[in-house]
């Protein structure tokens, strides 16, 4: 139980706690306390919300109608979802008469040709979140193989991190707006293959990504391996060791809780620009779903937004939960981190 | 021609008119096998003359040499344990030392090497705590591990850096009768560098005083010939330590001791009064804190 308890507070799942403890009976009353602090507290806050919203939904007049409430949104969410499924369905149809064909056909002519076609139905919303997520991976990962090795590089080196730091100040605060035209420009010039793995819009969006997430891994990277305490340094001194091992050994494992760090907040930068990079780059991802929403101006277009704003907040509380696990493990001074 | 040498050594730190000189014409000279102990105030430049022999830092003037070789860096011929301890957190017993064994003897085979480790951990006592995290074990325990890795490291010298001084006093005793007992089972050459004379007198053959800085210098080394193991109880009525102590004790004071300061400082009270309890208070009508809008200045004497 006990182990499960500390679980619970490894993965952030915090609330979970009190209930543990009040099954294990230990001290009913303050868990009580704690689960209506814990629990009661935000849903209230979010029964608030739902009100207001609502209230604001039907006292606003929009151009088509208008603002979608709480209810409208649900509904929209659920039709997405049952306009996945239907195409899912299609597919497999698809595929099925696809099979179904070929039999009669190499049964007609056993030695003709038969040629397999691909299915080429519209992504769903469920398509378009799993093409966010992988395209934000690929920038966020291309960032980490940037910004970990210059961040520890910057972090040893004094005249090497006073050679980056123009870079950094200059290039740091720079929107993914202004990155991704250059990008764009640079992959259709770089990026001809004759059959090409990924879609241009792709890689545009990727590297706008790791453009602008690359910073605060960088930074805090340095950052950590500058803060080492000089007596490890030491240590790898006495020891003799080479350059490498001492990197290997020393660097990387005592700045690792501040190289998470940066990590963290990278991948949330990366999600932030994600969604603008799409939008621009026409990468079928969420992006590029709440553009379609916005251009085409049915009457669902703002409930269906609303539907991805939700969807985007908690993918990006989720991404950020899964590197605040990994923080922790990482971390060997038992320091609470938030 | 003496094991380790220290030959007219200075070292400061700033330049120009700011500079201050923390060690001054340090002659030293320590016989293999020997067990020297180094005892000054705090502040006195200790860690520096450590760092020194360690090749951590240069001399600014003179000399080190370790068998007629010049000390230029820091090597494993020379372990040093540090006070605060200077383990890798990330790293368990066996995983601090074993670091240490692989790099030094990485030319013997893997299975000799961990025989090595658990030599070191089993003789510091730590067999059960080996793949404990420092931070789960005791600042003692810690000290032990670094002992440990001191000492399987197989060097020359070893050098003890205050290593017992952020202990509580009986995890202290207790050390001081390990450090003297491994002492006397690996005959290694060591320096201890302390604040405790006491502490000298129970493990050393042989305790040099540091004087105060700045310009610390060593004086006159007094040798502790009283016969080993030496009994911590009986040693309190021995006329041989109480001598070597006065000697010690005297010269610290005396002529090594701290040139006359006098420190100006303006302390600043709490602007506060002390409430009188005795009147019983009211939750809403509480009455506004007494303040004494005036400043205090006091002359303290350093000792």
């Amino acid at each position: 139980m006990s182990t499960l308890i500390k679980t619970c507070e490894s993965v952030g799942l915090n609330w979970f706690v009190p209930f543990l403890r009040l099954a294990k009976r230990d001290n009913p009353n303050e868990q009580l306390r704690q689960i209506l602090l814990t629990i009661g507290v935000p849903i209230i806050a979010v029964l608030i919300f739902l009100g207001a919203w609502s209230w604001v939904a039907r006292n606003v007049k929009v151009s088509f109608g208008s603002l979608p409430g709480p209810a409208a949104v649900w509904v929209e969410a659920k039709n997405l979802w049952a306009d996945h499924l239907a195409e899912r369905k299609k597919e497999a149809d698809f595929y099925k008469r696809q099979a179904e064909r070929k039999k009669t056909f190499l049964a007609e002519n056993p030695t003709g040709e038969w040629k397999e076609r691909k299915y080429a139905g519209k992504p769903t919303y469920l398509d378009q979140i799993f093409t966010s997520l992988r395209t934000v991976f690929t920038g966020f990962v291309i960032a980490a193989i940037i910004a970990v090795p210059l961040g520890i590089l910057c972090g040893l080196s004094k005249v090497f991190n006073t050679a980056m730091n123009p870079f950094i100040q200059i290039f740091k605060p720079v929107s993914p707006l202004a990155w991704l035209p250059i990008v764009m420009i640079m992959v259709s010039a770089l990026y001809n293959p004759k059959e090409p793995m990924f879609e241009k819009s792709f890689i545009s969006s990727a590297f706008t990504v790791a453009l602008c997430s690359l910073w605060p891994a960088l930074i805090n990277t340095a950052l950590g391996v500058a803060s080492i305490d000089n007596d490890y340094l030491n240590v790898a001194r006495v020891l003799k060791l080479g350059w490498w091992k001492k990197v290997r050994k020393i660097v990387i494992p005592s700045a690792l809780p501040l190289i998470f760090t940066g990590l963290r907040l990278s991948l949330g930068v990366g999600w932030m620009v994600l969604i603008a990079a799409e939008m621009l780059a026409q990468n079928p991802g969420l992006g590029k779903f709440v553009w379609d929403m916005f251009q085409n101006g049915s009457s669902q277009t703002l409930a269906q937004i609303m539907v991805a704003v939700f969807t985007i907040g908690f993918i990006g509380f989720f991404l950020d939960r899964t590197m605040m696990v990994l923080q922790k493990a990482v971390s060997f001074d038992g320091a609470a981190i938030r | 021609m003496a094991f380790l040498e220290l030959n007219k050594v200075s070292k400061g730190y700033g330049f120009g008119a700011k500079r201050t000189e923390v060690l001054h014409d340090i002659n030293l000279s320590i016989a293999e096998g020997e067990f020297v102990a180094i005892v000054g105030y705090s502040g006195a430049g200790k860690t520096t003359l450590m760092s020194l022999i360690a090749g951590l830092q240069r001399p600014d003037e003179g000399s080190v040499t370790l068998r007629g070789e010049t000390v230029t860096e820091p090597s494993p011929d020379r372990a040093i344990v540090f006070q605060n301890y200077s383990l890798l957190p990330w790293l368990s017993v066996y995983e601090n030392i074993a670091l240490a064994v692989d790099e030094v003897f990485s030319h013997w085979p893997a299975e000799k090497r961990r025989e090595h480790v658990e030599k070191y951990i089993a003789m510091v006592n730590l067999t059960p705590a080996r793949d404990k995290k420092p931070r789960e074990l005791s600042g003692g325990m810690r000290q032990r591990v670094s002992v440990a890795r001191a000492l399987a490291m197989d060097p020359k010298i070893l050098l003890l850096d205050e290593p017992l001084s952020a202990l509580d006093a009986l995890t202290r005793a207790v050390l001081q009768d390990e450090i003297a007992r491994i002492w006397a089972e690996s005959k290694k050459t060591v320096v201890l560098i302390t604040n405790d004379v006491d502490e000298g007198i129970i493990v050393a053959d042989r305790i040099i005083p540091l004087s105060a800085g700045p310009r610390a210098t060593l004086g006159p080394s007094v040798q502790v010939d009283i016969e080993r193991p030496r009994d911590r109880k009986a040693l309190n009525h021995d006329p041989r330590f109480k001598a070597i102590r006065k000697e010690v004790i005297g010269y610290l004071l005396g002529d090594g001791g701290h040139k006359k300061t006098s420190v100006t400082r303006k302390l600043t009270l709490p602007d506060i009064e002390p409430e009188d309890l005795s009147v019983s208070r009211f939750h809403f009508g509480r009455p506004p804190a007494r303040r004494k809008s005036e400043q205090k200045q006091e002359t303290v004497e350093t000792v």
